[in-house]
């Protein structure tokens, strides 16, 4: 293949799929290549996509995109060994089309179609090939190497969207080895389950969807968190904690997640269910300061490549759809000005840092950092808030007032009143 | 049913194996004389790994490409690269 492109694209996940649909949408010649069977068959995510950064790459594409159902409620429980406190909310707005949030989808099926869509702009996608470096030309990348005789592509520009592990980001140097506690080892199981039973009990209607984010004994009180979503027939039920929780701890992936499975608070809505397929996978969750540099010589990062993750909003495919579509622009105009080098392409670093992406992870900059280093918010927390709601509800003939004394009093006790403060001030700072 | 081991759900998955491994443990000795834990053999979420008493067996086969092996060893004694294009894991679901 001697054949030269103006943009190669490097992964068929969200991030590259949205960069090669925008490139070819404006006649570029993209070539956008997957390692995979087909696109997604590399690819894992719980499940949520949002309606907003897919909107505006395709507009009323839930009219033939492959999803679940839109998400009608989103739960948040704070769980302990036989008990939870939980909130959320449920609106039936997010049940109109005009006001649709989020879906739950299947990625294998969901990156299929949105591969199909750049494909149908134009790009030529070719799967099963494995790019195994970045062809280097004078301090410019010029092209890739991939596993094919006669590998060798060359293009303006190459588009890293080859997922969290990024071997191609690290053989530019534009990140080191990420560490143990950057990363977050996340194990899920897709679960068939009749859709009625799923209406039934998760009080939806046909096209209503529901989603749990579970904190605290789903980890066994490490820095992680489980959920479990609901598709048309079927449920995804996962849990991950970072890495370096899980050496620490000595955790096995699947022990955790059978613990979940097996939870009291849980198996009643898996009850009956047929385990479709087990998946793990890893999600770049060091935040602000885990982003590499995403822009160089002919070359650019973008998506979990380029770790853009929101792990305490659980945003992650939005981010890369979005990264995907401004480096896109960014390409567009460095093809008018005919300039690929890396003070052009920072166009789309400074597109980055000016949107919701890089501002959210700012906001969060020091959140995991602060969770990994005082697990007290999982492990004792949450066990403290499900004693504290027990007491409060039960009705023993103690006045209410008491009641309450007792509770803070057997908070400070545990942690003592200025640790307490200190705590709650930390977390207010973390995510503030 | 819903799975109850680890086999029950490595069962469930769809893989294109190649006949060649894509991970390797570049030093055995190191896993032998100063890795008491070898951790990676418990956090590996497909138990690929798999201490011997003198050697580690690499069960590539059922490796889901996660990279937590590479980033977790604590010796960054594996050396991990893709499967083949078109091998390795096939997910058909989420």
């Amino acid at each position: 293949m001697s054949e030269k492109f103006d943009v190669i694209v490097v992964g068929a996940g969200p991030a590259g799929s949205a960069c090669a649909l925008t490139c070819a949408q404006s006649g570029l010649k993209v070539l956008l290549i997957e390692r995979g069977e087909y696109p997604g068959s590399k690819n894992v995510m719980g499940g949520v996509l949002y309606r907003k950064q897919m909107e505006e790459l395709i507009p009323e594409f839930w009219k033939e995109a492959p999803l679940e159902r839109p998400v009608i409620e989103q739960r948040f429980w704070m769980m302990d060994k036989e008990s939870v406190v939980s909130f959320g909310y449920k609106g039936l707005e997010w049940a109109e089309e005009n006001n649709y949030n989020n879906f739950t989808v299947l990625r294998a099926q969901f990156d299929q179609w949105f591969a199909s869509k750049a494909v149908q702009a134009g790009a030529l996608l070719i799967n099963e090939t494995v790019v195994l470096e970045c062809i280097v030309e004078n301090g410019k990348v010029v092209g890739v190497r991939t596993d094919r005789p006669d590998g060798d592509i060359y293009a303006d520009v190459v588009v890293l969207a080859d997922g969290v592990n990024s071997l191609l980001g690290k053989q530019l140097g534009f990140h080191k080895e990420f560490r143990p506690d950057e990363v977050a080892l996340t194990v899920m199981e897709v679960i068939n389950l009749p859709k009625e039973k799923i209406n039934d009990r998760f009080n939806l209607s046909d096209n209503q969807g529901c989603t749990i984010e579970i904190f605290g004994d789903s980890t066994k009180g490490n820095l992680g968190t489980a959920f479990l979503y609901t598709n048309k027939d079927s449920l995804n039920i996962g849990v991950g904690t970072t890495l370096s929780s899980m050496i620490k701890a000595k955790l096995k992936p699947y022990d955790l997640l059978d613990y979940l499975k097996n939870h009291p608070m849980v198996k009643p809505l898996i009850e009956g269910g047929e385990s479709a397929e087990y998946l793990a996978h890893l999600i770049p969750e060091g935040g602000y300061r885990s982003v590499p540099k995403v822009a160089g010589n002919g070359v650019v990062l973008i998506g979990d490549a380029a770790q853009l993750v929101n792990a305490i909003h659980r945003e992650g495919s939005n981010m890369a759809m979005s990264s995907g579509k401004m480096a896109a622009e960014t390409i567009i105009e460095a093809k008018h000005r005919n300039d690929f080098s890396e003070s052009s392409l920072n166009l789309y670093r400074e597109k980055l840092y000016d949107s919701f992406i890089m501002k959210d992870l700012e906001k969060y900059k020091d959140a995991a950092h602060t969770f990994e280093k005082y697990p007290q918010y999982f492990n004792e927390y949450v066990p403290m808030m499900n004693k504290a709601m027990s007491k409060f509800f039960t009705v023993d003939g103690t006045p209410k007032r008491d009641k309450q004394k007792e509770i803070m009093k057997s908070i400070t006790k545990e942690r003592g009143v200025i640790n307490v403060a200190k705590d709650m001030y930390r977390a207010w700072k973390a995510v503030k | 049913m819903s799975t109850k081991t680890l086999e029950e759900k490595q069962y469930l998955i769809r893989f294109k194996c190649d006949t060649k491994s894509h991970l390797t443990v570049l030093d055995h000795d190191v896993c032998m004389t100063q890795c008491p834990d070898k951790i990676c053999t418990v956090f590996c979420p497909a138990e690929v790994y798999k201490w011997e008493g003198t050697r580690m067996q690499v069960g590539y086969e059922g490796c889901h490409e996660c990279g937590s092996c590479r980033i977790g060893c604590p010796y960054q004694n594996i050396k991990w690269e893709y499967p083949k294009g078109g091998h390795g894991i096939v997910f058909r679901l989420a």
